[in-house]
């Protein structure tokens, strides 16, 4: 009997905390950004593609969906250290050795293009102007340095070229400063 | 020809930090000096000893840490560590007492901890402590002042005692502790303690030799000495006034109030302002840029908690002195009290404002 | 309590937080007058002076510039022209060493004085009888910026529309060792006073407050006497200390307000501007002289004969040095700017430009390099030091863990990076240059996620519109195959015809559909391309004719008609011009030629340059394809690595031999050609790894190539439109295949 009455006891409870938890579920719904629009923001957008997925969006998706975060050579660690953060999980190495983030930018050698729109159609960003048949030149400010462009091209006349320095961008690298020796 | 880059500001004070902390240690003198003609030579034994150890054992650690050793040592940050707790330390303490203190003060709290500049605790205050808990016994057998001791100790018996327990004539340290009437004597904070615990009123207490006047004999001096090169480290900008000022004042304020209240057992605020370590503590090792407080604001509250509770522990604690732990314990509260004392930045509103 | 304005009034002066007191230095050159250099043999005007971006160029390479003529355009309202600073001839526009302290190259305009100093026609304004647009034009068109250090432009300061309470004339001069606005105060106080009348009227302040440091006695004196007769005018010493020139010390300094963070002065009814662009003004208003030169205090214990000079902008720094006697020493630093805030330069062509104020070349002993830099041991000194009430150590930890979430939250952007902390530092950290690096790395990264917030927008746009092309490609098939049929059952079997009528159908059946606006477009736009094509043609044949008026020409007995003789020269011409031009790019692509074994392209190429880029792209389109198959040389056999090579060489040399047998031919055709055999090449080196999967697309190029091979030598118009429908068909081909 005293098992019996606990049970009924301790039944009704879970039913009614339950019940207040359910309903402030409801009530108390706090509205946030869906995970993958968070995820999206912190991934750089490049849509290079490097990761797997035809872009960063759908990156984005499957990290959501519990697929790993260190694909994202353009983020770098900065990127991954974002990702572990919000997602709650071990910051990782980038699963691939990838090369130094120098920032680049295609850049298409203009007497040598044929014009066969093969890098417009390749560019995730719509950065490659150009008709059939005509020359394509790269919008240097649009352009994410995915590198997508450069495999199509039939005549290999693209090149990822480092963006130039500029005294607006320039970081304050003293040692770099060449230094005009005279006599 | 070739130019030199280089990045502003081109031109520097030229105070260093090697240049601040010998000002310090310059600055302790007169303290040294007093203590040494009133109590004996044998805290200078203990700096040789402590100053030998520190520099060895931060050479020791550089080493292992794969750093340039001259320019740490250089600093001179090690040999103001060392001072700091060769004069706390009572002056006739085994050599191996100072010896540990050191290089813990040195290895464990200083460098394990990242070096200069990154230590959280004060290392001389938390050797000191680590020495207290661990040996209570040699670190509370201070000798009375030289005019009080029963055997007149030469700079020879300081050595021999502090090498082998016994001084030259074969007195043991608590033979010397011992006065002319046969009287076991401590530390004027220590006598008062136990008369009180005893059950003597405060009076009754003052009546005892080792205390002179307001305070203790040749404690006075001590710290008046300290006061003195405290006063030299503020005109030099080398400290700034906030933290002892806050500290004595908490102390002064603290002990002046019970002292009122209960004129019996708990001594006056000149008492406790010249007695035992407080003028060093206030001056010396809160001030210790390191583990100390960095805004304005932070460093009034960082003395004011010392203050506190070294009033806190003298009165109501266990031990007679408590600027070491005091220290300690207010080291622990700086980060976060250099969080909440932000100053107000240029152009930006207060806390307050902004609600 | 007073209010603020009484206060001013009565000569209140407070104080800011913080600051320091370096030795000043300033004895060695304030007590001399102002010098003037000899010309220098060349002037290096960059090109960009100011924050903003640079003006149009006005000038060429080799044209004789006056006195004070522009040499760039203001376009817009962030550019600032430059102007010759003295009359001579334009050497070059070129990248050369800029002013700044990463010496980066920046577009400089070299200029070669003629000695004459001959001036362009000057207007001077009369100030009563002109508008405040015409005064703001004329501070913009005489190219003044910001004087002080930043290089703001003035016009933008001055045409501010929110009311002004105070304008502020800048004349602290706080740095050590410069004392070029001392000097000219010592000498042009009247014409700065005027400058400020100018400012003036455009801005109508309540009242004028000139802040002058006390250690500048007769500067003081000077600007006291030319203001008496202006009652709202108030010269203000304030105490010597470091940096009450900065725009927001002198603001508290004279006003006690802070400018409320990520504001702007004029947000609480206050303009400063600087003491010499006071001057500048009135000197481009009332003389018409725009800002071609400048007072920079050259000093420094290497020099024997420390001065302030009069230098035209774009002199460069060795003539200024030169000029004061100047001894270098080892490791010698030379700094542009004050001691405190000055960058170090990499060498002296550096010229001399809007903001420059300082030339300093100080000895070792004078001013010490820094030493090693220690340990922060957390004295705060910085702290105490830092005019923005900021905690430089805790922003120096910060900036050293790249925790750029905690440098916003102590304000980093508020350091107005003045070097007051690292002066101070006993441990000899070069806090700014922590601060500047974090600075930028922040800058970047904001850049970084726009970039980001764009390349999205662009990724989702393109998205977009890809479905909807699908979706409308998909249509176009349905309709075309109902056209195809149609056009089957009506049995026209005239290629052209077949062309035109499908275009028509195209045309016919889009027509209907209203919401396929887009499909109708692309429709025109093919029938557009049918018209270029064909208008293409016609200049083919046109070619064709001239050709052979010239072959006709080359027989001089068959032609007796001047009209034809006239055609045969004109076409002489053209051909010498088109073999001149043939001639360079031909030299260039020699070299590239004789790696490549083929001896054929080789004497087609320098016969003809189209041939010879066709010929390279061969040679890339070989060694791109034998790169691909060496690294699967495991797997593929000898003949199979081979044999893309003997198709791609077989397809060239067909290509080079009609090419060859069409002397005739358009260049146009050479291209297409050419492009083919790439793409061939190109696609059967990648089919060779994936054979299977690469078939059907490999299939469609087969008819096209062999169209083309076999039309190329006959008409050009033909051949074009059987190219066309041979693409038309493989594309479709395509399609099908895919869908």
């Amino acid at each position: 009997m005293t098992i019996l009455s606990a049970l009924i006891s301790i039944g009704l409870l879970a039913l009614v905390f339950g019940a207040v938890l359910g309903y402030a579920a409801i009530r108390f719904k706090v509205e946030t950004d869906p995970l993958v629009e968070q995820i999206d923001d912190l991934l750089p957008q490049t849509q290079c593609g490097q990761c797997g997925y035809p872009g960063c969006k759908p990156y984005a998706q499957a990290i959501a969906d519990g697929d790993d975060i260190n694909k994202c050579p353009p983020g770098g660690e900065a990127t991954i250290r974002k990702l572990a953060d919000l997602m709650g999980v071990d910051v990782k190495p980038l699963n691939e050795a990838q090369t130094e983030n120098v920032k680049r930018v295609a850049y298409i050698r203009e007497d040598e293009c044929i014009g066969c729109t093969k890098c417009i159609q390749a560019c995730p960003v719509d950065a490659i102007v150009g008709a059939s048949k005509l020359m394509h030149t790269v919008l240097v400010d649009e352009c994410t340095g995915c590198d997508l462009c450069v495999e199509p091209c039939p005549v290999d006349c693209i090149d990822m070229i480092p963006l130039p320095a500029t005294t607006d961008r320039w970081k304050w690298d003293l040692t770099a400063i060449p230094v005009k020796v005279v006599e | 020809m070739s130019f030199k880059i280089a990045s502003s500001p081109h031109q520097h004070n030229q105070r260093s930090t090697a240049q601040i902390m010998r000002l310090v240690v310059l600055a302790c003198l007169p303290g040294i000096a007093v203590q040494a003609v009133l109590f004996g030579y044998g805290v200078l034994i203990q700096l040789l000893l402590a100053i030998i150890t520190a520099w060895l054992s931060e050479a020791l650690i550089l080493v292992l840490r794969k750093k340039a050793i001259m320019p740490r040592l250089k600093d001179n940050s090690a040999l103001l560590t060392a001072v700091l707790l060769a004069v706390a330390i009572p002056p006739y303490a085994p050599w191996w007492i100072i010896v540990i203190g050191t290089a813990f003060a040195i290895i464990m709290v200083k460098q394990l901890y990242g070096g200069l500049g990154h230590n959280l605790f004060n290392p001389a205050m938390a050797a000191y402590v680590l020495l207290l808990v661990s040996f209570p016994l040699q670190m509370t057998q201070w000798l009375p002042p030289m005019s009080l001791q029963s055997v007149d100790l030469t700079p020879l018996d300081a050595v021999c005692s502090i090498f082998t327990q016994f001084s030259c004539s074969g007195f043991s340290l608590t033979q010397l502790q011992t006065s002319v009437d046969g009287i076991t004597m401590a530390t004027p904070l220590d006598t008062l303690r136990t008369d009180l615990s005893r059950g003597l009123t405060l009076s009754e207490s003052m009546q005892r030799p080792v205390f002179f006047s307001f305070a203790g004999t040749g404690w006075l001096w001590v710290n008046l000495a300290y006061l003195a090169g405290g006063i030299l480290l503020i005109q030099q900008k080398i400290i700034s006034w906030r933290i002892p000022v806050s500290i004595l004042a908490a102390l002064f304020l603290l002990s002046g109030i019970a002292s009122l209240a209960s004129p019996d057992t708990v001594a006056g605020p000149l008492f406790h302002l010249f007695s035992g370590g407080t003028m060093l503590a206030a001056f010396f090792i809160a001030t210790d840029p390191v583990s100390a407080s960095t805004t304005n604001r932070g460093r009034l509250i960082f003395g004011a908690a010392i203050g506190v509770i070294v009033f806190l522990i003298r009165n109501f604690g266990g031990y007679p002195d408590a600027y070491a732990f005091a220290v300690l314990l207010a080291n622990m509260a700086v980060p976060l009290i250099d969080y909440y004392t932000r100053p107000r930045t240029y152009g930006h509103r207060t806390r307050s404002e902004l609600k | 309590m007073p209010s603020l304005f009484k206060q001013i009034q009565a000569g209140t002066v407070w104080d800011f937080h913080g600051g320091i007191h370096p030795p000043a230095r300033k004895t060695q050159t304030n007590q001399k007058p102002i010098a003037t250099l000899p010309m220098p043999d060349r002037l290096y005007i960059p090109l960009r002076q100011h924050i903003g971006v640079p003006g149009q160029l006005l000038v060429q390479i080799g044209q004789r510039v006056l006195k004070g003529q522009a040499l760039t355009s203001a376009d817009n309202s962030m550019a600032v022209p430059v102007h010759a600073p003295t009359s001579g001839v334009v050497l070059s526009i070129a990248p050369h060493t800029s002013p700044h302290p990463s010496a980066l190259p920046e577009l400089t305009l070299v200029l070669a004085p003629d000695g004459l100093d001959e001036w362009r026609v000057r207007e001077p304004l009369n100030i009563s009888h002109c508008d405040k647009v015409q005064l703001l034009n004329r501070i913009q068109d005489s190219g003044i910026a910001g004087m002080g250090g930043a290089g703001f432009p003035t016009h933008l300061k001055s045409g501010v529309a929110q009311p002004v309470d105070y304008l502020i004339i800048n004349a602290v001069e706080c740095e050590p060792y410069i004392s070029a606005d001392d000097l000219l105060m010592q000498e042009a106080a009247t014409t700065i006073v005027k400058g400020i009348d100018i400012l003036c009227r455009l801005l109508s302040p309540k009242a004028v407050l000139i802040g002058i440091e006390d250690d500048k006695p007769i500067a003081t004196a000077a600007m006291k006497a030319a203001c008496s007769q202006r009652e709202h005018y108030y010269v203000r010493t304030v105490p010597t200390k470091y940096p009450s020139g900065g725009e927001k010390q002198l603001i508290q300094l004279l006003t006690n307000k802070e400018v409320p963070n990520g504001r702007r002065p004029i947000d609480i009814g206050i303009v400063m501007q600087n003491v010499g662009t006071a001057f500048a003004v009135a000197q481009a208003v009332l003389d018409d002289h725009p800002l071609i030169s400048r007072i920079v205090t050259v000093a420094g214990d290497t020099l024997s004969q420390q001065q302030n000079v009069l230098a035209l902008l774009g002199t460069p720094v060795s003539d200024l040095l030169d000029a004061c006697g100047f001894q270098p020493e080892h490791k010698q630093r030379i700094i542009m700017g004050g001691p405190m805030m000055g960058f170090t330069l990499p060498d002296l062509s550096v010229p001399v430009v809007k903001t420059t104020n300082c030339i300093l070349a100080p000895t070792v002993a004078e001013l010490p390099a820094a030493t090693e830099e220690m340990d922060c041991i957390r004295c705060s000194a910085c702290a105490d030091a830092c005019p923005a009430s900021l905690l430089p150590q805790q922003l120096l930890w910060y900036s050293k863990a790249r925790d750029n979430e905690k440098l916003a939250e102590y304000n980093l952007a508020d350091c107005i990076e003045c070097g007051a902390c690292a002066y101070v530092c006993p441990s000899e950290i070069p806090l700014v240059q922590y601060y500047r690096v974090a600075k930028a790395d922040i800058r970047e990264q904001q850049r970084e996620a726009l970039k980001a917030e764009q390349a999205k927008a662009r990724f989702e746009a393109r998205n977009e519109r890809l479905e909807r092309e699908k979706q409308e490609r998909l249509e176009r098939n349905q309709q075309l195959a109902a056209a195809r049929q149609q056009q089957q059952t009506s049995g026209a079997g005239n290629a052209v015809a077949d062309a035109l009528a499908r275009i028509k159908a195209k045309q016919a059946q889009a027509a209907p559909q209203d919401e396929q606006n887009k499909a109708q477009i692309l429709a025109e736009r093919e029938l557009k391309k049918q018209q270029a094509r064909e208008y293409q043609q016609q200049k083919a044949q046109q070619q064709a004719v001239e050709e052979h008026a010239e072959q006709h020409s080359q027989t001089p007995a068959t032609s007796n008609s001047t009209d034809s003789k006239a055609a045969a020269v004109a076409a002489a011409i053209a051909r010498a011009q088109a073999k001149k031009a043939a001639q360079k790019p031909e030299q260039l692509i020699k070299p590239a030629q004789s790696v490549d074994e083929m001896n054929k392209p080789v004497r087609a190429a320098e016969a003809d340059p189209r041939k010879a880029a066709i010929a390279a792209a061969i040679a890339r389109a070989k060694a791109k394809q034998q790169a691909q198959t060496e690294t699967e040389s495991e797997t593929k056999t000898e003949t199979e690595t081979t044999a893309p090579l003997i198709a791609a060489d077989a397809v060239n040399k067909s290509a080079v031999e009609s090419n060859a047998a069409s002397a005739i031919e358009d260049p146009r055709k050479a291209a297409v050609a050419a492009a083919l055999a790439r793409a061939k090449a190109k696609k059967q080196a990648n089919a060779e790894p994936t054979e299977q999967t690469e078939a059907s697309t490999t299939d469609p190029v087969v008819p096209e190539t062999v169209v083309a091979e076999t039309v190329v030598a006959e008409d050009p118009r033909k051949a074009a439109i059987a190219a066309a429908i041979a693409r038309a068909k493989a594309r479709k081909q395509a399609d099908s295949e895919n869908s």
